[in-house]
């Protein structure tokens, strides 16, 4: 292994933390100091408005929705690509990383575009159905489910490949059926995958903004979410408010984060 | 009764074509339906809509929209500073990589773990906890809200991931035995980061670099609070496209959003190509 000489080492360090350092370490850190500013007087009077806690109550209700679906979506995806061979394959693989690189201002426009009850392409019909998708919670969900897509197909897929199928035929050829090879082969396999899979999908679900101020309508009090509820705090002059919201979705993302780092290596010795 | 036996028999025939032929049971074949019907309601028909709609006022329109002077100035913002983050994460984050991989010291997992908090934390707490730093009441008396270097700085901020997570593991799985050899036949450390380690990360570093700039190029929330969102100076093209959405003009926002939905199209195939060729080598 290549050795570098002492000064160009202790350069490409002190670069490379110093960098990470002024651009997310020191930043989080005057979060949290505004945050507690006051004490706990922001967080008090961020949770005395009622507002908030519902928007907080709308954010974990569309998450776990949006988590369930593409967890389901997602094992059975990866489950389809891996394991069996169809004509269309590598596009649909390709399309389904396509939410990653798409902005959410965008998918709110596409999802808008087609379930808007005035002239959207279906919500019309949906709507004279009793369907209301858009400024409502089926739409909310849509668009978390559309951003968070790839996360889970992504982290199983790896790992489907990795462990094969011997084990699976085996038990087919001792007359297993499908759901039972599913059952005690497939998912006990691919468990942890799927756990990173779901962390990342809900640290994803519950930060959504761009796509959700679309097609939430942003109602204070019905579909506003707690990262819509942070924008609206800050430029209504509500800042320790602000920050109180930010510092609780902070700290979500950061439990999600270190679950997630602590979770992995245990995959390698199992 | 022949003939059903006949038409089936051409069907199959027809289907044999090398590389394609299925290997669906009944029962995933239920699964892979039901799974496509819900990637069309929620992926392809929406996506296909902003398509459709972005033709609504004809090409004339299409190209209209584009090059209004304020959508322009947007697009040229956005690609600019697109491709400035890039260019920063390729230095930055392969230096960052290299350091999680080959350095040793203390604090090494803590920065391991900070890499990832722009990826897990919501984009409009990034733009709040950037201006805590570099905003009005900046300790260090930086303030760059409501300035073009906010859009670089956010655009950075959400970005960073991308290539250290795509180099690193790649620069884990090298063989140290080549460079070892090299050294041994004289090349200094320079010849052997340049003629051994870098091309053997080139394509992961071209990977995040592909997935940086589709997601700075689409980036939204970070801005918000940060940019200002000034037309002509930091607005740029996803604030673009909402506030058309907000003032009901859907035929422009669609017009752009083609840009971004081509963008993301051109980085997905990029990467599959991408994927690809680091397969064949491996």
């Amino acid at each position: 292994m290549v050795e570098l000489t002492a000064p160009v080492k202790w350069t490409v360090r002190l670069a490379a933390v110093g960098y990470v350092f002024l651009l997310v370490g020191w930043p989080v850190v005057t979060l949290v100091q505004h945050a507690f500013a006051g004490g706990l007087d922001s967080f008090r009077a961020a949770f005395a408005d009622p507002d908030v806690s519902h928007s907080l109550v709308v954010t974990v209700e569309i998450s776990l929705w949006a988590v369930a679906i593409n967890t389901v979506f997602g094992v059975g995806m990866a489950l389809l690509l891996v394991r069996h061979e169809f004509p269309g394959k590598r596009l649909l693989s390709a399309f389904i990383d396509l939410p990653m690189s798409m902005s959410p201002v965008v998918i709110g426009l596409a999802l808008l575009l087609v379930y808007n009850g005035r002239d959207g392409w279906f919500g019309p019909t949906l709507e004279a159905h009793g369907l209301v998708v858009i400024f409502n919670s089926p739409g909310m969900i849509m668009a978390t489910c559309f951003v968070a897509l790839p996360l889970v197909v992504r982290e199983v897929i790896p790992v489907l490949e990795e462990v094969g199928d011997d084990q699976e035929q085996a038990a087919r050829s001792l007359g297993a059926n499908a759901a039972q090879v599913l059952r005690r082969i497939t998912l006990p396999a691919i468990k942890w995958a799927v756990v990173y899979g779901v962390v990342l999908t809900l640290a994803r679900s519950l930060g959504e903004f761009g796509a959700l101020k679309i097609v939430s309508g942003n109602l204070t009090g019905q579909t506003q979410t707690a990262p819509l509820v942070v924008e609206q705090k800050y430029n209504n002059f509500a800042q320790g408010e602000a920050y109180a919201v930010s510092f609780v979705l902070v700290l979500i993302s950061v439990l999600c984060i270190l679950v997630v780092s602590l979770l992995r290596p245990k995959e390698s010795q199992p | 009764m022949s003939t059903a036996v006949l038409s089936q028999d051409t069907r199959a025939v027809g289907r044999g074509r090398p590389g394609v032929r299925s290997t669906l049971t009944a029962g995933s074949s239920l699964g892979l339906g039901v799974a496509m019907v819900w990637f069309s309601l929620l992926v392809l028909i929406p996506l296909a809509a902003i398509v459709a709609t972005a033709g609504d006022d004809g090409w004339h329109g299409y190209v209209d929209t584009l090059t209004n002077p304020q959508s322009w100035a947007a697009i040229k913002l956005t690609v600019g500073q697109a491709l400035l983050v890039t260019g920063v994460n390729i230095v930055m984050g392969t230096m960052i990589a290299w350091v999680l991989v080959r350095d040793r010291f203390w604090g090494k997992r803590l920065l391991d773990l900070v890499i990832d908090i722009p990826f897990a934390m919501p984009t409009i707490v990034a733009g709040l906890v950037l201006l805590g730093l570099y905003g009005p009441k900046s300790p260090l008396g930086i303030n760059v809200s409501n300035e073009r270097a906010s859009v670089t700085l956010a655009l950075a901020f959400v970005t960073l991931p991308f290539i250290v997570r795509t180099v690193q593991p790649v620069l884990a799985e090298l063989e140290a035995d080549v460079e070892e050899a090299a050294a041994s036949l004289g090349a200094g450390q320079l010849t052997v980061l340049r003629r051994i380690v870098l091309p053997s990360i080139v394509p992961a570093i071209a990977a995040g670099a592909a997935l940086s700039f589709a997601r700075a190029i689409s980036e939204y929330g970070s801005l918000v609070l940060l940019s200002g969102m000034l037309p002509y100076h930091t607005e740029v093209v996803s604030v673009r496209v909402l506030s058309f959405i907000e003032g009901g003009d859907r035929t422009s926002a669609a017009a752009l959003a083609t840009i971004m939905l081509g963008v993301a199209l051109a980085v997905i195939f990029a990467l599959d190509v991408l994927q690809r060729r680091v397969a064949r080598r491996g």
